[in-house]
């Protein structure tokens, strides 16, 4: 069995028998995903948002809205910001999950006993990162089957469930999720060098998300909306700003560093 | 089996290790003994390929430290100062997964043998969070063995746990010997030094002396034979002084320390003289030093030396 494998799968074992890692990778996709069709569900009788037109909603957004009607562009304007923090999921697991397996083996001072294997130090750092990224992934996708489903049973009109799951939203998903997940993992091992405590360095990484907040702010309060050319162009900077963090990482995660300077 | 030449570790400022050589043989138990500090964690680090050395090289089961260092890994064992077990994990489990990273061949055969044979196997469920402390040192033994390695590092072995477990530590360790296998200790317990091992090296950053552990003890200390008398009395030792192979007489609570080279041949002079001198001598016997006097000799001349640079 390859060792980068066997490390993920270890991982798992150890890391899923901690409370607040199974909290965080569990509650936080569910109220991600309850949330947007709750208020699908609230907002079904039409006649509440009959009143609106596009003329009430942000000027930029209302553009997006085109052929829809007021009560549909309503709709698709609420649920629509809770899909960037829908992006948060694959950001937060991986964080929990690195910070505790990571400082977990330095608090254990299991490392040294690991790297007296023959196992390689890209091994290892391959098996942190993926058994970090896997669960963020796999939950992200299947937080979003389940929105998917839920839209379609739950919004106004087809028109509504065509634009929350149109490319913009699949690109969104399976492309710039699992980039972002790379990205906490990767500042989540560059801070994990330093933390002596799992949540210190957990609360410290959780920092990786505060551009996704900036923009979540930016959106609601109408300074710009996530079109498909933006978040094209959030998938290519991602890219290069992982190559760069998963560069630093693999850096600092050097058999000796980790072993004698990782404190 | 172990080779090193001017094997120098330096860590920024500190010299944790300086030049060392030594080499030892295949199937010898070889003790490595120095004070807090002396280096001794850093070598086995060395040895293992866990670091690498500033300058100088060494070679372990044939191969090159530094070059080889994948090689070397599959061929030793290591128990690590701290046991480094995962918590969370059970004891069968924390085995199995370090037994799968060795590429052991039969994982689960592997991993009963060695709980079995340290007593663990009827806790193999059992998270190793729970463990005492001796339960996980063992635990940290067979996970060292599992892989069958031919040279074994051993970092203090029996520190932490109690004189039962301490001496089932030593006999299973005696087991490992008559396997065959290399077997390098690092210890403070320099009794159990003297049991165990072949050859001694005594470090404190450098090499301080390395030999048998009788051949160190005559090396530093002439042989002393102490007669108990009655009532010691001045004219008794003056008597002995002017014996030509007495090299120093003491005199403490009414008895004589002697030092002289060859107890078997003298001591029958000296019994006679001290006998006609009027001594009533009570019992006659050897002082035999311990390795912990010429241990604290060794590092303590070491302190002295340091103290004047
Ligand atoms: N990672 C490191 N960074 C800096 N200095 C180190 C490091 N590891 C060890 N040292 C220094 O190297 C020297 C030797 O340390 P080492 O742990 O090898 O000693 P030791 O003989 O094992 O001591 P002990 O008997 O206490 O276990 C010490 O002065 C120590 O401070
Ligand atoms: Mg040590």
């Amino acid at each position: 069995m390859n060792k980068t494998w066997i490390i993920v799968r270890k991982d798992w074992a150890e890391v899923f028998k901690n409370r607040f890692v199974l909290f965080t990778v569990a509650f936080l996709p569910l109220i991600l995903t309850a949330l947007p069709l709750i208020i699908l569900y609230a907002t079904r009788s039409t006649s509440d948002l009959e009143g609106f037109s596009s003329a009430d909603m942000p000027a930029g957004f209302a553009a997006l809205c085109n052929e829809m009607s007021g009560g549909e562009c309503v709709q698709y304007f609420i649920v629509s910001q809770f899909m960037l923090l829908f992006m948060l999921i694959p950001m937060a697991i991986p964080v929990t999950i690195a910070s505790y397996s990571i400082v977990g083996e330095k608090t254990t001072r299991t490392l040294e006993p690991v790297l007296a294997t023959p196992v390689t130090t890209f091994e290892l750092l391959a098996g942190k990162a993926l058994a970090a990224a896997i669960p963020a992934v796999v939950v992200t996708w299947l937080g979003f089957a389940v929105f998917a489903v839920g839209t379609r049973v739950l919004s106004l009109s087809p028109n509504v469930t065509a634009r929350l799951l149109d490319p913009l939203w699949l690109m969104a998903i399976f492309i710039v999720g699992p980039l972002l997940a790379v990205a906490a993992v990767s500042v989540t091992v560059m801070v994990s060098s330093r933390a002596n405590d799992p949540r210190v360095a957990e609360q410290l990484s959780m920092l990786v998300i505060m551009p996704l907040l900036a923009a979540f702010f930016g959106q609601i309060t109408g300074l710009f909306f996530i079109n498909q050319t933006l978040i094209l162009w959030m998938a290519v900077g991602l890219v290069v700003v992982d190559s760069g963090l998963l560069a630093l990482a693999t850096h600092i995660f050097q058999r000796e560093t980790i072993l004698t300077r990782w404190k | 089996m172990i080779q090193t030449e001017n094997l120098t570790k330096r860590f920024g400022d500190i010299l944790a290790v300086d030049r060392l050589t030594l080499s030892v043989e295949a199937g010898e138990v070889f003790g490595f003994l120095g004070p807090n500090g002396a280096g001794k964690t850093t070598t086995i680090r060395l040895l293992t390929a866990l670091i690498s050395p500033t300058s100088g090289h060494a070679t372990v089961a044939g191969c090159e430290v530094g070059l080889e260092d994948g090689k070397i890994r599959r061929q030793v064992g290591i128990l690590t100062e701290s046991p480094g077990l995962y918590d969370r994990l059970s004891a069968e489990r924390n085995l199995a997964f370090f037994a799968r990273l060795y590429e052991v061949e039969d994982v689960d055969g592997q991993v009963e043998r060695y709980l079995r044979m340290l007593g663990l196997w009827d806790r193999r469920h059992e998270e190793a969070g729970i463990f005492s402390r001796g339960m996980r040192q063992k635990l940290a033994i067979a996970r060292a063995l599992l892989h069958e390695p031919q040279v074994l590092f051993l970092d203090e072995p029996t520190s932490s746990l109690d004189p039962e477990a301490a001496r089932l530590v030593r006999e299973f360790i005696v087991g490992l010997k008559r396997e065959g296998r290399t077997i390098f200790i690092c210890t403070h317990n320099l009794d159990e030094a003297d049991r165990l091992c072949d050859r001694i090296a005594v470090v404190n950053t450098r090499l301080l002396a390395l030999d048998t552990p009788s051949a160190l003890r005559r090396q530093l200390y002439e042989r002393t034979v102490v007669f108990h008398l009655r009532e010691a009395e001045p004219r008794f030792i003056r008597r002995l002084q002017t014996l030509s192979f007495v090299r120093s007489v003491r005199e403490m609570d009414n008895k004589l320390v002697v030092a002289l080279d060859d107890p078997e041949k003298h001591n029958p002079v000296i019994i006679r003289s001290l006998v006609e001198a009027g001594a009533d001598i009570q019992f006659v016997g050897e002082l035999r030093r311990t390795l912990e006097d010429v241990y604290l000799r060794l590092v303590g001349s070491e302190d002295g030396k340091s103290n004047q640079r």
